[in-house]
């Protein structure tokens, strides 16, 4: 269960140079927002995902920022246009400090 | 227990007006710390913060989010905004904002002319039927503004 | 002194909004409620209207059955649908990291016996299923952890663990699509009965049966909620209101707690007996799981 939080992503294999292309993601992460009690009445210390950055071949291309009102298991899609060739990364990191992240590649064509 | 009692149906009346008491008991008690949620107040100076003095008009802003949704849990929210996306012209931020939670900052994108296209999709808790803001900041550093009411609901299980 | 069926069912309705709603109530500006709920949701009329159903619910429609899917709004069903927006695939996931994991005195993991999971493809339709060696019918939950036990000598997993989410529902994913066909004969038909007594039967302090909400009302409004056939076919099922995975034995929990009455173990012959009831009664609809419910 070493890898509970891997992304999930989604990318096309290729693209045709200039293609607008959708990349889905998701992560699982219970977003706590600091107000959910458990099961003994105690507090769940608040400790949610509040930053993603994507990098396009090292270059930062999409970015967010996030409140607690963002769902838990969060689930993000958006585009990137297809220029060259390499790698998509995405890097979430949540207020513990801890960091998931995925690299996707992508074969770019014509 | 006879059959007559196993067969007997609760109509759906009964299972209205339980379910309607109990509705308006809660309303009733939960009126007080609802008042002091956030508010379009604090939306408001939230907006502030993030466009400062600039006025957001309306359009380019396509939002789509079902006026009624099934769990405030997660609402799905699709987000697109008119741009050519070039290095020229293209959408900076676009900044989501809620009227009706405890704190009003919901998520704030970068965008990039990389991605061809400002269309946006994710999922967000609402604790109350309430209107979403969505704003998007634009490489000129003008701003649109899109409103959307939506009902939230919780069924009769919870 | 009976108390008047009114008085009864407003006084639950008290008792059920108030502990089953930490969340949001139907609430509009001003935190009344919505005179007419019944109007909500005018897409469930539309799909049910026969003869024009939706094409994309007919695998989800047997006969009088209709999947829990069909009561879902459209954006639920999206959200099915697609495997990164359904959060259900990241158990899926897991379990198949959890697979090829090698634990126990024997050396072994599931992999070791079974080769790929794609040789389960097909395996939880006929599930529950009577296992003579013990006597005694066993979940796809069961089934697991008697392998692990017997056959790779590792410690069984909780009843709700993740591992045990995580790996019923990779198993049942490899049949998704595939019409529940569970044997009905011989000692399973004790089972079924068995069941159906606790389906019918009345219980808490509502003194409801799961038939008044579920065979009764199916489609018509409980509050802002549309009641469902309750199919166990889409188990286990992302509930939107648990923001997480769960099993169809902690829904029939939920469903007993939300009725006011005293609930069962998870992993009871009280639930499995009623889980085998309910594949029953859904026999034929198609396995979704990973499922998403609100």
């Amino acid at each position: 269960m070493a890898d509970e939080n891997k992304p999930r992503v989604r990318v096309p294999k290729t693209a045709k140079k200039g293609e607008i292309f959708e990349v889905k993601t998701s992560v699982t992460h219970p977003m706590e927002n600091g107000s959910r009690k458990d099961k003994d009445g105690n507090v769940v210390p608040r400790n949610i995902i509040n930053k993603l950055v994507v990098k396009y071949n090292g270059k930062d291309v999409f970015g967010g920022d996030f409140g607690t009102a963002v769902s838990a298991n969060p689930f993000l899609s958006f585009h990137l246009k297809a220029e060259e060739s390499g790698k998509i990364d995405l890097t979430w990191t949540d207020e513990s400090g801890a960091v998931f992240t995925t690299t996707e590649t992508i074969t770019v064509e014509g | 227990m006879s059959n007559n009692e196993n067969e007997r149906r609760l109509s759906r009346r009964d299972l209205l007006v339980a379910a309607g008491t109990g509705l308006v008991a809660v309303a009733g008690i939960a009126l007080a710390p609802r008042a002091a949620l956030a508010a379009e107040g604090e939306a408001d100076k939230l907006m502030a913060d993030l466009i400062g003095a600039t006025k957001p008009a309306e359009g380019k802003i396509t939002l789509t989010i079902p006026e009624l949704a099934e769990n405030g849990g997660a609402v799905p929210v699709g987000i697109s905004v008119e741009s050519p996306m070039t290095d020229k012209d293209y959408v900076k931020a676009i900044h989501i904002i809620s009227e009706g939670n405890p704190t009003p900052n919901v998520a704030s994108y970068t965008l990039s002319p990389a991605c061809g296209k400002a269309s946006i999709n994710m999922r967000m808790r609402m604790a109350k039927s309430q209107k979403v803001r969505v704003v998007a900041v634009m490489s000129d550093g003008s701003a649109y503004i899109a409103r959307k009411d939506v009902k939230v609901t919780t069924g009769g299980c919870g | 002194m009976p108390m008047s069926r009114g008085v009864l069912c407003a006084l639950a309705g008290f008792v059920l909004a108030v502990f089953s709603c930490p969340g949001p109530v139907v609430a509009g500006e001003s935190g009344v409620a919505s005179p007419s709920p019944v109007d909500a949701a005018p897409h469930i009329d539309a799909a049910l209207a026969a003869p024009r159903i939706d094409a994309a619910l007919a695998p989800y429609i047997v006969g009088a059955k209709r999947s829990g899917y069909v009561y879902a709004l459209p954006e639920t069903r999206a959200m099915q649908d697609d495997e990164i927006m359904n959060p259900g695939f990241a158990w899926v996931e897991r379990g198949r990291g959890l697979w090829t994991e090698v634990e126990g005195a024997n050396g072994k993991s599931c992999a070791s016996c079974h080769g790929p999971v794609e040789s389960m493809a097909g395996k939880a339709v006929s599930y529950p299923k009577w296992k003579a060696s013990m006597n005694r019918p066993v979940t796809v939950e069961r089934q697991i952890n008697f392998c692990r036990v017997a056959a790779m000598k590792a410690e069984p997993w909780e009843h709700e663990s993740p591992q045990l989410l995580a790996m019923t529902t990779l198993i049942k994913q490899q049949s998704r699509g595939l019409p529940m066909s569970m044997a009905d004969d011989g000692p399973m038909r004790e089972w079924i009965d068995r069941g159906k007594a606790l389906y019918f039967a009345r219980r808490g302090q509502l003194d409801m049966s799961c038939k008044h909400c579920h065979d009764d009302h199916p489609g018509e409004k409980l509050r802002a909620e549309t009641l469902s056939q309750a199919h166990v076919n889409g188990f286990p099922t992302y509930r939107l209101g648990w923001q997480g995975l769960g099993s169809l034995h902690r829904r029939l929990e939920t469903c007993y707690e939300q009725m006011r009455a005293e609930t069962y173990p998870l992993g009871s012959d009280e639930y499995v007996a009623l889980e085998i009831f309910l594949t029953d009664r859904g026999r034929g609809l198609p396995i979704e799981t990973p499922s998403v419910r609100r």
